[in-house]
């Protein structure tokens, strides 16, 4: 048996799966194509079942990659069971979506979630007569709080196929117009015939006139847009006849987006909100980093003893460096950084974030949405790149994509602090940061002008202020340390085994040599060679590799002040790790990916040697 | 139709003010189809809640939701404002 969560986002769907899947199995997870559909076995009632968590999605019209996944998923996988979850205190919006559904001819059940929350906004609603109306079983939830699980669980084996009321007689006309038309269409075939029919209506560039006309569209009117309003008055007489809407008084949350969201107020707050998430991550992160450490190097030093001196084994202690790099730098900072995002997130405020900066967006040519990629980049780039799916248009995607690698991840940040700021001080480091934004900043105007925005602009639901649930938090976090875990920590691994292995067969020479063309320009010394290339597989091993390269640690005895933030510019902004150009693969393709290696290296170069004139003019 | 020439866009409502809204003019069928999806459609009223600073976005509320649109998108909104 197999059952699909559908929602729109921000129905509390993925707490919702939380709770059934959660507690009784563990979550079992798959990427998706593009975008992410969660599966958890679950015992329901002591008969196993498959649970998916499908994204959330505003209709089924086929409009951003979420959509597209959440229809292709009910269409080609056979789903036995949908579980339809509505935010209740947003009915009269989510009952377009409850008639689309519909059309698949699939037994359902309606959730009506946060029941609490549509109390609150005094909300009534009669579940018995929406039950008899949509033809399912309704019933009341609050996700966060497990009420009304078993109330769900006892109505799961009386699921029916919807029959909700027709649409309005032209409609209905049209429909059975055009039901012939389709038949023996291979592209329709198979499919759930309503679900067919209006599908060809909507997406069918030429239909026949004689139908344009049922539908009344006229000669410019687009049909997509005329079903749509059809199902919107159908969902609205539905929820005239099911709903009362009662006067309350707004509470404290309703006004605190008056300072929030104010259009100068709410800028202090933005700033101690980031000012937060950065500090307590580093200070979390310190801690952590201090706890683990020691016991990792005591371990890693028993382990390389046990492996002896031959280059198979001097290989294999670089794999376990890498292993262990992906401990010392994703438990301690990436952990809390996510954590801490997560909660900023299920709160409510990292939509408001990206309306407060979207007219700064919109200067970059970007808009409000990109800033969650960009923060996201600050713990690692990948997540940061998958985060891009968020974006409807392709083009804002893309280019967002191309700048959330420039901005420093953790490991990064190991190169900026343990060289700049621990022989330049730690305000040249921060320094590094504004002047890291500020180019983020002017890339993005000069791809605005080479790529002229395409898109609408902001569209973006702000969801009401909510208590967060550790559940939630904890599930949000673990999938973006996933991403880490599964993409970036693999290639750690092999990367340094590779490295480790050209270090035992004496490859170094020949690598400085190559390097030449960036370490000649940018006034390095040659044994900085080594360290850049093998930077492209780990960014923080350039560090570790420089001070083997020169042979100390001390880099202040070797290298210029100058050399050290030339040294430090270049690894921030040039090729992207392997793990990123990985997800950068995933994501946009080769050639997009070429462009985005070769563009950031390039613009290295650049600031690098501007650097090197910076820091010969002082 | 009659056309209504007290119609303005959404972009020109001050804050606190309502209307209902009397066409929304595209750009493209996606983003009709995302708007009407959020409640943006003719017929429904709309309130200006208030605006982001310089061009900054347009904050409103639509069947009780909040909504953060773009000028660029508000600009193609047309809404009669509500008399008070």
């Amino acid at each position: 048996m197999r059952i699909a969560l559908v929602g729109q986002p921000n129905s509390g769907k993925s707490t919702l799966f939380n709770a059934l899947v959660g507690l009784k199995a563990v979550a079992s997870n798959f990427p998706g194509t593009t975008v992410e559909i969660l599966r958890g076995r679950a015992s329901l009632r002591g008969k196993p079942a498959e649970v998916v968590d499908l994204p959330g999605i505003y209709s089924l019209q086929a409009g951003d990659p979420a959509e597209r996944v959440a229809r292709d998923f009910l269409l080609q996988e056979k789903v036995d069971l949908i579980v339809n979850v509505i935010d209740a205190s947003v009915l009269l919006r989510s009952l377009s979506l409850t008639l689309e559904l519909a059309e698949l001819g699939i037994p359902m059940v309606v959730v009506l979630n946060m029941a609490d929350e549509a109390e609150h906004k005094g909300l009534k609603i009669d579940k018995e007569k929406l039950s008899q109306i949509l033809g399912v079983p309704v019933v009341s939830t609050v996700a966060s709080r497990g009420m009304g699980l078993g109330e769900l669980l006892t109505a799961l084996p009386q699921a029916r196929v919807p029959q909700p009321p027709p649409y309005s007689p032209r409609v209905e006309e049209a429909i059975k117009e055009a039901l012939p038309l389709i038949q023996g269409e291979p592209k329709y075939s198979g499919l759930p015939p309503r679900h067919a029919v209006l599908t060809f209506l909507s997406e069918e560039k030429d239909i026949p006139p004689n139908l344009r006309e049922r539908l009344g569209c006229g000669k410019e009117g687009d049909p997509a847009v005329i079903l749509a309003d059809e199902r919107a008055a159908l969902a609205a007489r539905i929820f005239r006849e099911v709903a009362r809407l009662e006067r309350t008084k707004p509470g404290l949350r309703e006004h605190l987006d008056d300072i929030l969201m104010h259009p100068i107020l709410a800028y202090p707050f933005l700033l101690l909100a980031l000012f937060l998430l950065f500090f307590l991550t580093f200070k979390m992160g310190g801690l952590l980093e201090g706890l683990l450490m020691p016991q990792l190097e005591a371990l890693g030093e028993r382990i390389r003893e046990m492996l002896g001196n031959g280059v198979l084994a001097q290989a294999l202690a670089g794999a376990l460096d890498g292993l262990f790099a992906g401990i010392g730098i994703a438990l301690p900072y990436l952990l809390p950084f996510y954590l801490l995002l997560a909660l900023l997130e299920d709160v409510g405020y990292l939509p408001r974030i990206g309306f407060l900066l979207d007219g700064l967006m919109h200067r970059l040519g970007l808009h409000g949405k990109s800033i969650i990629p960009f923060v996201l980049g600050y713990g690692c780039s990948v997540p940061a790149v998958l985060a891009t799916r968020i974006l409807e248009d392709e083009r804002d995607r893309l280019i967002t994509a191309a700048l959330a690698v420039m901005i420093p991840c953790a490991a990064r940040t190991v190169v900026i602090f343990g060289l700049v700021g621990r022989f330049l001080g730690p305000w040249t480091a921060l320094a590094l940061y504004l002047v890291n934004i500020l180019a983020v900043a002017i890339a993005a105007a000069l791809l605005a002008r080479i790529f002229p925005a395409t898109g609408p602009g902001l569209i973006m639901e702000i969801p009401p202020y909510r208590w967060p649930t550790l559940r939630t938090i904890l599930g949000k976090t673990w999938l973006r340390l996933r991403e880490f875990v599964k993409v970036a920590w693999p290639i750690l691994i092999g990367s340094s085994f590779v490295l480790a292995l050209a270090e035992a067969l004496g490859w170094q020479p020949y690598l400085d040599t190559a390097a030449r063309v960036f370490t000649w320009p940018l006034g390095l010394p040659a044994q900085a060679g080594v360290p850049l290339v093998f930077g492209i597989l780990r960014k923080e091993l350039a560090l570790l590799l420089l001070a083997q390269a020169l042979g100390t640690e001390n880099f202040g005895a070797l290298l210029s002040p100058g050399q050290m933030l030339v040294f430090t510019v270049f690894t921030i902004f040039y090729m992207p790790c392997l793990a990123t150009v990985g997800a950068l693969l995933r994501e946009m393709g080769w050639r997009r990916t070429l462009l985005v290696v070769l563009g950031t290296t390039g613009l290295a170069l650049v600031l690098g040697l501007f650097a090197r004139l910076l820091s010969l003019a002082l | 139709m009659n056309i209504n020439f007290s119609a303005l866009p959404l972009s020109e409502l001050s804050p606190g003010q309502r209307g209902s809204i009397y066409a929304v003019l595209g750009p493209g069928r996606g983003v009709q189809l995302r708007l009407s999806a959020l409640g943006l459609r003719p017929g429904a009223v709309v309130q200006v809640l208030g605006y982001g600073p310089g061009r900054g976005p347009i904050l409103l509320e639509v069947n009780g939701t909040r909504v953060a649109l773009g000028r660029g998108v508000a600009r193609r909104i047309l809404v009669i404002p509500e008399k008070n």
